[in-house]
């Protein structure tokens, strides 16, 4: 975990001194409310349909259970004791008063936390893999870099006013991607060249949103202390040229698409030419330095598959299920990755009570250093859990609801705030996750079917990723009732190549909805060959099998 | 009337004044950067002397000035809404690719909270919106003690600038 030094905390010191001023100088009548509404939104606080809402930040979802027990307070004391864990591994709180935030703020920013950047027209939190550190197959801790282009960044003079917002989102994993770096304004792959120079490979242009694009590369490699310099040429060009006439095209993947990525990438060639040896060039020193946080803990030496895990795993088929699901292998032998799913029937997807907040702080403790990650599925990661400790983690994980051994599959649903929060949305999306858990609630139904990504967003600024969903469920508005659009086939790159799904036909009421996604799953399972994931047979059969399933025949 | 700040405190006697294309120029004109395409022959004496000033819409980057900006002691750069930040890369280009050595000032939508950054990346006076209040205004250039980031105040990012 990066430590603040004693710079990082007088520039989040000052900037709590900033925002305390701003909302007194505003609710003293001071600044006018569309003046405001720049400075409450880089500062996380966006108003929704019944109250603010504020975002709070969790660069690249590390954390730590002090942390938790910070952001738990903020729940208890100032919302109504809940949160909610967003798809960009950041933390929502849903009914704070606009009065309070400067004090949430000054609380937070004691625990090293803030909310800068996190809404508005700017570079907003760099995400990436809930795995980081941990897991063999990637390259490197992809951490460090994140951290650096969060200081970076963070209050960045030039670009605090961009067209639109821009994400940036970093991957280190070979052939898998889950951090979705396709469908962000910039998505950072760091590989290692042919001569073993380790550097990246940068994409741009993806997003989702009204117009979904997937983001094409602009380098194909990138020396590793070029990074700033070049995203700082990107972004520039993007702050000259991006159009500003119309918010819905202001996106750089819009841009992207009207020069062309070998044109765009010329522009930005020539800008990052002309200050690649300035002395904003990352140096070895730095990168050292912030490496240097991201160290593994203090690992015991111990085996692979201990008696007690072996044991355990005999005697409990459910505690089996649950290891199978969602605990994954870790680099170190003796321990494991273990993913606490906010996915329980009755609750909408990413939401935690105060208590479970604490609890998980508690678990942290005991299990994982301390640490946890938030991930972009809306779920929580325990990185480090020694095998022996297994069985206990999931008996007490389990009485606490954070134990349902779905993780991946069709009920571990990402779902935007939608109607019941949200003042843009054309529909609800929380109830329709509810419908599907209550529906498909029976485990070796879910097992069976295997790893599906069902997605649902409340409008079409997608904030549930619905284009990406290998199902996705779109809230469309027909006549002031609430419809939802099926698309299949899209993937964030989690699983294979990215792409987005395509629209099934006409939309279907609430009721209709879980009797459409039931008859997409019965086909899956008839026309499935052995071993075959519902993308697999998707791609094989193709749209219309599914459309004709759904629809009946056309003709 | 916008009030003027330039080297940290508010200025009373500004002269520069900005013109229409029709008006003639005089000692202290900011034109528009189309007038000076078309008539630069004849206010390239103006322009020599020190005399002249020049205005940028928010559209007209720092490319379409280029090195001709060091024909003007001013150069202002409009900020139609403050939620327009293509005047932030101007502003530093135009000091950092173009070695723009004179006065730099943002106009328009100017408001308090946009004038750390606005001195971050080059300018050098502000005309600060006439409703904002004063002392406020002088207070913001030192939000932060120490940014991250490199720019045109300092060329060092903070990890080249302190010893972290
Ligand atoms: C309730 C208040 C919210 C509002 C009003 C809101 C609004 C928006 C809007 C307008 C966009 C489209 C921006 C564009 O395409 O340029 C967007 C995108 C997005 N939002 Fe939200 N959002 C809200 C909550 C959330 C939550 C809770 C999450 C996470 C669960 C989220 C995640 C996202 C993501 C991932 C995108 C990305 C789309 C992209 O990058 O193209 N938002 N949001
Ligand atoms: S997708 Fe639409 S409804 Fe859902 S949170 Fe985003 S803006 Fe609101």
């Amino acid at each position: 975990m990066y430590q603040y030094d004693e710079y990082d905390q007088q520039i989040l010191n000052e900037r709590v001194a900033q925002f305390k001023s701003q909302t007194e100088r505003y609710l003293a009548g001071e600044i006018a409310e569309d003046e405001f509404l720049p400075l409450r939104l880089q500062n996380g606080i966006y108003v929704q349909r019944y109250a603010p809402m504020l975002r709070v930040a969790i660069p690249y979802g590390a954390f730590t259970a002090e942390q938790m027990r910070a952001l738990a307070k903020v729940a208890r004391d100032y919302d109504k004791g809940y949160a909610h864990f967003s798809t960009r591994q950041n933390l929502q709180f849903n009914w704070p008063k606009l009065e309070d935030c400067p004090q949430i703020l000054a609380d937070l920013a004691k625990v090293q936390m803030h909310a800068v950047q996190t809404s508005g027209n700017c570079i907003r939190n760099t995400t990436t893999d809930e795995y980081a550190g941990v897991v063999a197959e990637e390259l490197v801790d992809p951490r460090p870099y994140c951290e650096i282009i969060r200081q970076w960044s963070t209050f960045h003079p030039e670009f605090a006013f961009l067209p639109r917002k821009f994400k940036i989102a970093v991957n280190s994993v070979p052939g898998e991607d889950r951090a979705a770096t396709k469908v962000h304004d910039i998505g950072v792959h760091i590989i290692r060249n042919d001569a073993g120079e380790l550097g990246y490979r940068i994409l741009v242009g993806g997003g989702l949103g009204r117009t979904p694009i997937i983001g094409e590369t602009i380098r194909e490699f990138l020396p590793e202390q070029d990074l700033l310099t070049y995203l700082e040429a990107v972004i520039r060009v993007y702050n000259q040229f991006g159009r500003r006439d119309n918010k819905y095209k202001a996106r750089i993947k819009i841009l992207t698409k009207a020069l062309g990525v070998q044109r765009l990438g010329e522009l930005v060639e020539a800008e990052w030419n002309r200050i690649k040896d300035s002395a904003a060039r990352l140096t070895s020193a730095e990168l050292e330095r912030v490496k240097k946080h991201f160290v593994d803990p203090a690992y015991a030496t111990l085996d692979n598959n201990p008696a007690e895990l072996e044991t355990a795993k005999a005697e409990n088929p459910a505690f089996v299920r649950w290891l199978g699901r969602n605990v994954r292998a870790h680099k170190q032998s003796g321990y494991a990755v273990v993913t606490l799913t906010l996915k329980q029937k009755g609750t909408p997807p990413g939401d935690v009570t105060a208590e479970q907040m604490e609890q998980i702080a508690t678990l942290a403790d005991e299990f994982s250093f301390g640490e946890l990650r938030s991930t972009h599925q809306q779920n929580l990661v325990l990185a480090n859990v020694e095998q022996r400790q297994l069985f206990t983690l999931w008996q007490q994980a389990k009485a606490l609801g954070l134990a349902t051994p779905t993780l991946g599959l069709l009920t571990d649903m990402i779902c935007c705030p939608g109607g019941d929060f949200c003042a843009l949305a054309n529909a609800k999306s929380i109830p329709i996750a509810d419908d599907l858990q209550v529906r498909f609630d029976d485990l070796d139904y879910l097992h069976d079917l295997g790893e599906i990504d069902l997605n649902i967003s409340g409008c079409m600024n997608a904030c549930g990723h619905h284009h990406v969903g290998n199902i996705g469920i779109l809230g469309v508005d027909k006549k002031g009732q609430e419809f939802y659009q099926v698309s299949l086939g899209g993937n964030s790159g989690e699983r294979g190549t990215a792409s987005l799904g395509k629209i099934l036909g006409p939309s279907f009421s609430r009721e209709q909805l879980t009797g459409v996604v039931a008859k997409v799953l019965d086909l899956y399972v008839a026309s499935r060959h052995v071993g075959e994931s519902f993308l697999e047979t998707y791609q094989r059969i193709g749209h219309n099998t599914f459309k004709e399933a759904v629809y009946g025949k056309a003709d | 009337m916008a009030k003027l700040i330039k080297d940290g405190a508010f200025v009373a006697d500004d002269v520069w004044t900005r013109i229409d294309d029709d008006a003639i120029a005089t000692e202290y004109s900011l034109i528009s950067l189309d007038r000076w395409t078309h008539q630069q022959a004849e206010l390239q004496p103006l322009a020599s002397r020190g005399k002249l000033g020049l205005y940028l819409n928010s559209d007209q980057l720092a490319e379409m000035v280029a090195e001709q900006c060091r024909n003007f002691a001013v150069i202002a750069v409009d900020f139609p809404k403050f939620s327009d930040g293509r005047g932030y890369s101007t502003a530093r280009l135009l000091r950092d690719q173009y070695h723009y050595a004179g006065d730099l000032r943002a106009v328009g939508d100017v408001l308090i909270d946009q004038l750390f950054f606005m001195k971050r990346v080059g300018f050098s006076s502000y005309a600060l919106r006439d409703d904002q209040n004063e002392a406020h205004a002088l207070a913001a250039f030192s939000s932060f003690s120490q940014p991250y980031q490199a720019a045109m105040d300092d060329q060092r990012p903070l990890f080249a600038r302190v010893s972290r």
